[in-house]
């Protein structure tokens, strides 16, 4: 040790781990990196690659139109079923394939958690990323699809990207409670699957919300913030005389407690996951 | 709840530019210390501070993804290091080459083979231009080669006043590029700076609480004579399970005679961790007129022999053999009768014995400066 060296800064306290921590550059990167890493792992090494990702939600969409439109002839009164069907799926697989993939991702990391000075968000935030890649191709194939059927571009198609960031923003909540709190309670994966699998029926994906014929049924729906966010893009973008949210609820006020949810799930999922972060690694 | 206290009351200041040791063994609380260093625990109380960017792994490693290939991995590892993607390609080259990996850079490295892996973690970690490095265990990597390598690079950064922090088992790792070191035992310090005598204290820490005499040998019989015990002794009588070095210690054994006997000789065996036997000494039991001493059954047997201990640190493990009068075979031999540990000694002692030696040279020719 001689004198002549230089010191390499000011002393800072150590803060110990946190959700975000590490400086804004290196959480981007990091989070970009991870995500377009993970994207391409999963079609690597499959003959088809990035196709597949594609073919899921197409193969999804093939069977249910079929069920919905040949068995339970459902779909087969409705002349836009088939798109309206297709964007559903589309939207909701970011959801579920997000924050179905977002459970585990923490503890799935727990080598790099455990042994290195790490943003914990950039892990679930990743995951999120990579759903949401796999989404906006789909989406490229589901607006061919639209156009391709006849239905015309309007104005409120401008909306349409506020609808899907409100559904980002939602999945990265959800996504951010489910990690954080599996790591402690590895229930959570199972229940989720039965949570996401009931959320899915309580969205109008399947079925348009005037199928349902009781407006206490409807009103009940439209406590799902999903549900309100799924009905709005299908007037938005398919059907401009389909029942608006504030219709389907029963008036503007009654969209108040799904407004309510929405906002306490985003606030929760920070919250938690700040509040938790600094422990992870020990409670791993 | 249990509350299990890792850590307590621990304080100290590591200096910019010094290479700063950990030692302590498993459960010391000193991988808690380092993770907190590292921002990957939060301490419940107290406070940290520490200056310059510091290399968030503790492992060498962490981060690397098997299905992806060298190039993409060092790319990742460098932007958790907190390099921009940019800078990290930049000095992807840099990395390779000295983790002499030219060929395999598109390889996955689930093909990579152990050696391989730490190669390049090694070399990212060396690239990765932190002012602080922690570093838990895991510092001779590689052949031989890249080893001095990796000495080399450790000298440079020393020499460039980077901080380093090594958690370690590896007492010759810490004398031989520390500065200073700490030894933790539950969580406290016991002892902090110079490494050799940390080093020492850390050894004979270690063997004091250690297992040998745990598993003193009794019963150990045959129809003609038997073990009754078998034990280590100091100057003072004292009983003891290990040994500093230079000191001399002395090796005892009680027998019971079974059966009337012409005569009788004890040895010893002194063997290594290894397995290699480093030195035998017996005694045959004789009368006044040199004659053999005859025993008759119910009689006991004391033996003791004074040895000056020779031996370098370790482990070692004392053999006893009784043998029959005239060459007719051996009579008892226990295995392991006693084992102990040899500690303390310069850092320096190598080999099996350290024998006593006078060295000297002597410059001839030319008047010197």
């Amino acid at each position: 040790m001689s004198a002549e060296i230089t010191p390499v800064g000011p002393l800072r306290e150590v803060r110990g781990p946190s959700a975000l921590g590490g400086g804004a550059r290196r959480f981007f990167d990091l989070l970009w990196l991870m995500a377009v890493t993970e994207f391409r792992r999963t079609y690597f090494g499959t003959v088809l690659g990035y196709l597949w990702s594609l073919i899921r939600p197409l193969a999804l969409f093939g069977v249910l139109l079929f069920v919905f439109t040949k068995v339970f002839k459902i779909g087969s009164e409705l002349p836009n079923y088939p798109v309206l069907l297709l964007l559903g799926i589309v939207l909701f697989t970011l959801f579920q394939e997000a924050t179905q993939n977002a459970v585990t991702s923490v503890v799935a990391q727990e080598g790099v958690v455990r042994k290195t000075q790490f943003p914990r968000l950039v892990i679930p935030l990743a995951t999120v990323l990579t759903s949401s890649f796999n989404f906006c191709l789909n989406l490229v194939v589901v607006i061919i699809f639209i156009l391709a059927w006849g239905v015309d571009p309007t104005w409120t198609w401008l909306l349409f990207p506020f609808a899907i960031l409100a559904l980002f923003v939602f999945t990265c909540a959800v996504s951010l409670l489910l990690s954080v709190l599996y790591v402690r309670f590895r229930d959570v994966a199972i229940i989720w699957v039965v949570v996401a699998q009931v959320l899915f029926y309580a969205t109008p994906v399947l079925y348009p919300i005037e199928k349902l014929e009781n407006a206490s049924l409807e009103h009940l729906l439209m406590l799902n913030p999903l549900a309100v966010i799924f009905e709005q893009v299908r007037v938005w973008v398919l059907e401009p005389g389909a029942p608006t949210a504030s219709e389907a609820a029963g008036g503007v006020v009654h969209l108040l407690p799904a407004a309510a949810i929405y906002v306490a799930v985003c606030v929760l999922g920070w919250w938690v996951f700040n509040r938790d972060a600094p422990r992870i690694a020990e409670d791993l | 709840m249990r509350v299990l206290r890792a850590l307590a009351g621990v304080s100290f200041d590591i200096h910019q530019g010094e290479f700063f040791g950990i030692v302590g063994r498993n459960g010391s609380g000193k991988s808690t210390l380092l993770k907190l260093l590292a921002s990957i625990y939060r301490a419940d109380a107290g406070t940290i501070r520490m200056a310059g960017r510091l290399a968030p792994f503790i492992e060498l490693g962490v981060g690397f993804n098997p299905e992806l290939t060298a190039r993409e991995n060092v790319v990742l590892n460098g932007v958790m290091m907190g390099l921009t993607p940019q800078e990290t390609r930049n000095r992807l080259d840099a990395v390779i080459e000295f983790a002499e990996l030219e060929e395999f850079v598109d390889l996955k490295l689930k093909n990579y083979s152990s050696g391989m892996q730490v190669r390049l973690a090694f070399s990212v970690m060396l690239q990765a231009d932190a002012d602080v490095l922690l570093i838990d265990e895991v510092l001779a990597v590689g052949d031989a080669a890249f080893q001095q390598k990796c000495a080399d690079a450790f000298h440079e950064m020393k020499a460039a006043g980077k901080t380093i922090v090594l958690v370690t088992h590896e007492m010759t790792t810490v004398e031989e590029y520390c500065h200073r070191a700490m030894l933790i035992e539950d969580g406290l310090i016991q002892r902090i700076g110079d490494p050799a005598e940390v080093g020492r204290h850390y050894l004979q820490m270690n063997f004091e609480r250690g297992s040998p005499g745990d598993h003193a040998v009794s019963e150990a019989a045959t129809e003609e004579v038997r073990l009754l015990d078998a034990w280590l002794e100091d100057g003072d009588g004292k009983r003891i399970d290990n040994v500093e070095h230079g000191a001399s210690f002395r090796l005892r054994a009680d027998l019971e005679v079974l059966r009337d006997l012409e005569g009788m000789g004890v040895g010893f065996s002194l063997a290594n961790a290894d397995g290699l036997a480093v030195f035998d000494l017996g005694v045959t039991l004789m009368d006044e007129d040199d004659e053999l001493t005859p025993l008759s059954a119910g009689q006991r047997v004391r033996v003791g022999a004074e040895v000056e201990n020779l031996l370098t640190p370790g482990r070692y493990f004392v053999h006893l053999g009784v043998n029959r009068a005239h060459g007719a075979g051996v009579a008892l031999y226990v295995q392991s009768a006693i084992d102990f540990v040899v500690f303390g000694g310069s850092a320096h002692l190598r080999g099996i014995v350290s024998l006593p030696h006078e060295i000297e040279a002597e410059v001839e020719g030319g008047e010197g400066r």
